[in-house]
């Protein structure tokens, strides 16, 4: 077994807002082994983006973790110093943000941004970090590395900025990847060449991946393991055979009846009902109760503990709960 | 159904934007440059591709949104000039795709979905335009309560269904839907396109539905046209395009396309073209592919494919497949 890298244990984020406080994130927990791709899959407003912004200390002013332990080979990066939090970003943990078009400084050339992450992380001198840079976008698989480093963002293509930003974050040879959504704003075949770069370069590099994304098609080529969240908790968690061929959690059922594949084009999809939920105003029970067909009476009132369903895969509801009471009812009788 | 009459019939259709190059000087951007495709009575047609491959200046054009360069465009068996238009809109609508900007802030869901009633004078008195506003909004599944509130009350889905209520209001016969889910979440998703398929069985319209997600596109449409650089370069029935696409550009985006299935996604062999979209300001001679394309001869560079029949209903743009 493959060794534990990101242990993330009942994390907790709020942000202060002039409505309230908004609780974004409400005990988070899941682990990321070395080399693996974990995949967080939830809506707008689920709270994934927000827990890998947590896990790099990137949050806004008025968001702050109020509860949870993130260790990093067994250290609680929580307790970092900012010197060493400054250490952990980019060099042991980097991120690739949704929109190339804006996480690049439009008045400096790509050879300046890049080689600054390089100078930052590793000990080059300038002649070295530029020869690292072309070396860097070689791989990624940028043409003409020499001319590119002269550029400006804005004579690049989307696809090829999304290529500058993971070279960016690949140069200091980091142990985790972030990536929020890394293709959204891409077209198809672009999306399929960045992910397709992404997988050959965990071979190669042996990094391990955090993607967050909504798309469940990036989730299912890309990732091991996959995490779905809703309302800010974890709903369910396992590996993606689990939550693709035996999801346990209503919700994750539900997203994915509600996709359209091939087979099914003479049927109607069935959509989850209701909108999504409003993090100020969380109810008392599971987020997801409102929306799911088959909730209980105590959905509504207490939130669901994770069971185990099989080895590896984790799900939060009562229903689950419930089955397991009426099997060990029977074995019972 | 093949001989019934098409209710669209679009005839090489252009639509040029001129781009200021600096120094005095302008380029003609050839958005579209001769489109050609009909649609049915109540028939959907799924117009696909990528950025800047000119699928929404397609529905805009045909409700004169622009002013088309070139081309005719027959409704019901009638070209439609800047004349007619006014009145033609009564019949032709458009769902756009952020509900975020396509909804005036200030006006009330009352008044949006009132104004085409407004415009075309279909009602006699004031109750019978509150009448027909209601019902509109029980047709996508709004509350009567919600009658008096501003959009920005409402989420993403329920702003669509906003759009939608405002475009039904004149009963048309024909809606250009562009990229109407691609701004909402995966779960509001179907409950809109289930709305499209729910309207479409009940009131007959036809929909042009434009849209980059191709799953969604084959769910829903009869016929899917493929646009590259603003010309169709196939066009099929669905499930025929899915199972048997011809030219090399269809291969590759739906090679492209991840399937919500690990089993396949794993094992799927992806065709992806190199190298990107070029600019269509400088789009390359003969057939705009041919620089991405892994069967381009010489020929593809000096003329450019016209759309041909290789089986019943099944157009393809290329001379080498």
């Amino acid at each position: 077994m493959s060794e534990k890298i990101l242990d993330v244990r009942n994390l907790h984020t709020s942000f202060t807002t002039d409505a309230g406080e908004v609780r974004a994130v409400n005990g988070v927990s899941f682990n990321l082994e070395e080399g693996k791709s974990l995949g967080i899959v939830g809506e707008s407003g689920s709270g994934k983006s927000v827990t890998a912004y947590s896990i790099l200390q990137i949050l806004t002013d008025n968001g702050r973790v109020t509860d949870g332990e993130i260790l990093f080979k067994g250290e609680n990066i929580l307790k970092y110093t900012p010197a060493q939090m400054r250490q952990f970003r980019g060099k042991k943990c980097s991120i690739i943000f949704q929109d190339p078009m804006t996480s690049l400084n439009p008045t400096f050339t790509i050879g300046n941004q890049l080689m600054e992450a390089i100078l930052l992380h590793t000990d080059r001198n300038k002649e070295q970090a530029r020869e690292r840079a072309e070396e860097m976008l070689n791989l990624v698989g940028v043409n003409e590395p020499k001319r590119r480093l002269k550029q400006y963002p804005h004579e690049l293509s989307g696809g090829m900025r999304q290529r500058i930003m993971i070279a960016m974050a690949l140069a200091s040879e980091p142990d985790i990847l972030i990536a929020d959504e890394p293709t959204t704003a891409l077209d198809v075949t672009i999306q399929a060449q960045i992910l397709e770069l992404m997988q050959e370069l965990q071979k190669k590099i042996g990094m391990a991946i955090i993607m967050v994304t909504h798309d469940l098609g990036v989730i299912a080529g890309m990732c091991d393991e996959i995490i779905v969240m809703y309302g800010g908790r974890v709903c369910e968690r396992g590996s993606a055979e689990d939550i693709f061929y035996g999801p346990a959690h209503e919700y994750t059922k539900g997203l994915l009846r509600s996709i359209p594949s091939v087979s099914t084009k003479y049927e109607k999809l069935i959509p989850i009902a209701g909108t999504p939920i409003n993090l100020l105003n969380m109810p008392k029970g599971c987020a997801f109760c409102s929306r799911c067909d088959s909730a209980l009476k105590i959905c509504l009132d207490q939130v669901p503990e994770e069971q185990l369903v099989s080895p590896g895969h984790y799900a939060s509801c009562w229903l689950n709960v419930k089955k397991q009471a009426e099997e060990a009812g029977e074995a019972q009788a | 159904m093949s001989d019934t009459k098409p209710l669209v019939d679009v005839r090489d259709l252009k639509e040029y934007f001129p781009i200021h190059t600096g120094w005095g000087r302008t380029l003609p951007l050839k958005a579209v440059d001769g489109v050609s495709f009909t649609i049915k009575p109540g028939e959907t047609l799924g117009l696909v591709g990528e950025s800047g491959c000119g699928k929404t200046t397609v529905g805009r054009t045909l409700l004169h949104l622009y002013k088309p360069t070139g081309g005719e465009f027959y409704f019901d068996g009638e070209l439609v000039t800047e004349k007619n238009m006014p009145s033609l809109r009564k019949q032709m609508q458009m769902v756009f795709q952020d509900p975020y900007s396509s909804l005036n802030p200030r006006m009330t869901v009352e008044d949006i979905i009132g104004e085409p009633l407004d415009v075309h004078h279909l009602y006699s008195g004031r109750a019978e335009r509150r009448e027909k506003i209601l019902s509109l909004m029980e047709t996508v599944g709004l509350n009567a309560e919600h009658a008096t509130r501003y959009a920005h009350e409402f989420s993403g889905g329920q702003r669509q269904r906003i759009g939608i209520a405002r475009a039904l209001a004149v009963n048309p016969r024909f809606i250009v839907c562009d990229e109407p889910v691609s701004a909402l979440d995966v779960s509001i998703q179907a409950q809109v396109v289930n709305m499209f398929e729910d309207l479409r069985e009940k009131l007959g319209v036809a929909y042009l539905f434009i849209a980059h997600d191709l799953l969604i596109v084959h769910h829903i449409s009869d016929r899917i046209a493929v646009m590259y650089l603003g010309r169709i370069v196939e066009i099929a029935d669905a499930n025929e395009l899915n199972n048997n696409p011809i030219h090399p550009y269809s291969i590759s985006l739906l090679s492209a396309v991840p399937i919500p299935d690990p089993r396949i996604a794993r094992s799927k062999q992806r065709i992806i073209p190199e190298g990107e979209i070029p600019s269509p300001l400088h789009k390359p001679s003969g057939c705009a592919f041919r620089t991405r394309c892994p069967y381009a001869t010489e020929r593809c560079a000096a003329e450019c494919p016209e759309l041909t029949e290789r089986s019943d209903g099944h157009l393809v743009a290329c001379f080498n497949k």
